[in-house]
């Protein structure tokens, strides 16, 4: 997994709420059996006509948003679907930062594992990154995942939290398969336990 | 002792280890695998040179791509990229010794319908599958949930998924329900109160009499549609209706093995004096048979009331509303009872099972659907199929003029060839009605069975009480 420390970039605002994973990217993507190439479709039903012209009016179709590494979207961004190839359409577009009020679960989770860096904030605090992403190719904002900052393009800072071991995860790029197998002892020993005591399972 | 909850049990049962900042490793029991999530884990490992660690306790089968139609028998996948797709699972699973399930196996069907059917769901396990309606598992008092594909990968390589807990949230359905009320209605219910995004962060549990007096088959359609809530799992204690259903499963314990299980699972409740951090309440008695008007499993109301208005919401929902209504062609104060539908569809792992094609034929039973309506029916197994065609529910539905399909998961989010045009109305016994869902351009209203079925002889959104 790519590391993740800090990005300065263009937010592109998005205020609709429940923007679901079928919207991030249609089924008819899931079809394939690799993980690159999906970010030229994402968003493909809100991004083209059924004839893939360009709609001009979205927002990543716009000159100053073609882009952008950063979402400020709506609330509860990436609900439905656990499909990941949301993120991996996220970011082989190019965006490595979203930032909502919530976000599904699964979702959520699932950008932790491709190097995307979720960002939950209070209503104001999204509220004020979208009017900063209104400004097209001004709505430049800084992340720093180390310090837990947001930067705006007038100089004012927003902190965030996120979980201790996801960003450990996210500021090294590691694979978190190779750390769990350190713990193949302990792994080991409950089996064995949950075997005696469950050994229908 | 500290009282407990149910998902406080399970989880605690499950606990590998445990670091100071609450990020846990838990055992998990079974791993539900299909063709769409998990090519690029399978790939994953092979690159790293890993090994399925308990391949004993995985079980794959293609359900999201596969034609239903009649000629998938000749081996028919006209999709290319379904076909790579599903040789792909054919190929992972025979070379990576999992339990499998091909598309010619008469077990075939949908992951979240197999799974209980073939006795792989137990009470007190651990499930997951790369799909998040593996919510579905919950109904049998097991800690059931969707992850992506890198979890797939790491529950592949390690039988553990790194987790943090999440927060108790009981939902609890008092009293009966009125006739023309299903299981479908009280899920729809409860995403009605909560919102989509009410239940993120927690594991509701269901209790009530309502929800004891389901039958497994509702249960799982209440469990279901947790995801639907933004809940990471929905779980309902087992009581002598899931010991019943389960006993004499293909993988259900047997024996010694059986009584000692019983044991076990007779302390799978919450204690008493245990505390949930939110607590949601409904009656019975006031839950309507209810229809979604929206693109959001929220915009649920009852089939008595009207579309809404945008000003009738607030804030990021204003917009949401105005768009919904856009996309689907509805206008503020239009009846629901009046709009028209073109399609009806029945099946997925929402509403596919045995019970719910019983419940359809009893409103179609002698009568014919609306000409020039299309209605398809498809089971959610290749046994419910046979099931329903020894208990004459097939030919009842075909007789009304619905096709009656193979098993899979079809038209519910329409990666195989069953999909709406853009324009086309549906009532669905799916599970979202997001945009495009369907379809690009389709429209979808969620309905119980009944509901659908009702729809299906009137051609347009119906009070199945009426009929």
């Amino acid at each position: 997994m790519e590391k993740f420390t800090s990005i300065t970039g263009v937010a592109a605002p998005m205020p609709l709420v429940n923007v679901d994973t079928d919207m991030i990217i249609p089924k008819l993507f899931l079809k394939t059996i690799k993980r690159s190439g999906l970010g030229k479709n994402l968003f493909d039903e809100m991004r083209y006509t059924e004839n893939g012209d360009e709609i001009a009016d979205f927002v990543l179709n716009q000159p100053a948003y073609r882009k952008s590494q950063i979402l400020v979207a709506g609330d509860n961004f990436g609900c439905g679907s656990s499909r990941e190839h949301a993120p991996w359409a996220l970011l082989d577009f190019g965006i490595r930062v979203v930032i909502s009020t919530s976000f599904a679960d699964i979702f959520f989770n699932n950008c932790f594992k491709n190097g995307i860096l979720p960002i939950v904030l209070p209503q104001e605090d999204v509220d004020k990154l979208m009017d900063d992403a209104n400004r097209g190719a001004n709505a430049v904002l800084s992340v720093d995942l180390e310090n837990q900052t947001i930067t705006g393009p007038d100089g004012g800072e927003i902190k965030f939290d996120v979980d201790a071991f996801k960003k450990h995860c996210l500021l090294n790029g590691l694979d978190d398969i190779g750390l769990t197998m350190q713990k193949a002892d302990a792994i080991d020993a409950f089996e064995a336990k949950h075997a005696v005591s469950a050994p229908w399972v | 002792m500290t009282a407990k909850t149910l998902y406080d049990k399970i989880w605690d049962s499950h606990l590998v280890s445990s670091d100071e900042d609450g990020t846990s490793l838990l055992y998990i029991d079974r791993h539900l695998v299909h063709e769409v999530t998990s090519p690029q884990a399978f790939e994953g490992l092979r690159n790293s040179g890993r090994k399925v660690r308990a391949p004993e306790k995985t079980i794959a089968v293609p359900d999201h791509n596969v034609p239903t139609t009649l000629d998938r028998v000749d081996g028919v996948v006209k999709n290319e990229e379904s076909r790579i797709q599903l040789d792909a699972l054919d190929k992972n699973a025979r070379d990576f010794g999992i339990h499998y399930y091909p598309v010619d196996d008469v077990r075939q069907g949908v992951v979240h319908i197999i799974g209980p059917e073939q006795g792989w769901t137990l009470p007190g396990m651990t499930i997951v599958c790369g799909d998040s309606h593996t919510a579905t598992h919950g109904a049998f008092g097991s800690l059931a949930h969707g992850i992506g594909t890198s979890e797939v990968e790491h529950v592949l390589a390690t039988q553990t998924l790194i987790q943090t807990k999440s927060k108790n949230m009981k939902v609890e359905i008092t009293g009966k329900l009125s006739s023309g009320v299903t299981a479908k209605d009280i899920t729809m219910a409860v995403i009605g109160e909560t919102g989509t995004a009410g239940g993120t962060g927690y594991v509701i549990e269901y209790c009530g009499e309502a929800i004891r007096d389901l039958s497994m088959e509702g249960r799982m359609t209440v469990c279901n549609m947790a995801i639907e809530g933004g809940a990471r799992a929905g779980i309902i204690a087992p009581d002598q209706t899931t010991f019943d259903y389960v006993k004499g499963r293909p993988h259900a314990p047997k024996g010694a093995e059986w009584d000692m299980a019983m044991e076990q699972w007779k302390s799978l409740f919450t204690d008493e004096d245990a505390e949930f951090d939110l607590v949601l309440t409904l009656k019975g008695e006031d839950i309507a048979p209810l229809v979604t008007w929206g693109t959001s499993p929220e915009d649920v109301l009852p089939i008595t009331g009207v579309v809404p208005h945008p000003d009738d919401f607030e804030g990021g929902k204003v917009a949401a509303v105005k768009r919904s209504l856009e996309y689907m062609g509805l206008t503020p104060g239009q009846k629901l009872n009046e709009i028209a539908v073109d399609t009806v569809f029945i099946g997925s792992c929402t509403n596919g099972r045995i019970e719910d094609f019983r419940e359809v034929a009893r409103i179609l039973d002698g009568k014919k659907i609306k000409e020039g309506l299309r209605a398809i029916a498809v089971p959610g197994s290749g046994l419910v199929r046979l099931q329903a065609e020894e208990e004459g529910i097939a030919q009842i539905l075909i007789d009304a003029g619905f096709e009656w399909r193979l098993a899979g998961c079809s038209m519910c989010l329409a990666m195989n060839p069953d999909k709406l045009e853009a324009g086309e109305r549906c009532a669905a016994t799916t599970n979202r009605n997001f945009e495009g869902r369907q379809g690009r351009g389709g429209r979808t209203h969620l309905v119980s069975p009944v509901m659908a079925a009702a729809a299906a002889l009137t051609g347009h959104l119906t009070d199945v009480r009426e009929l």
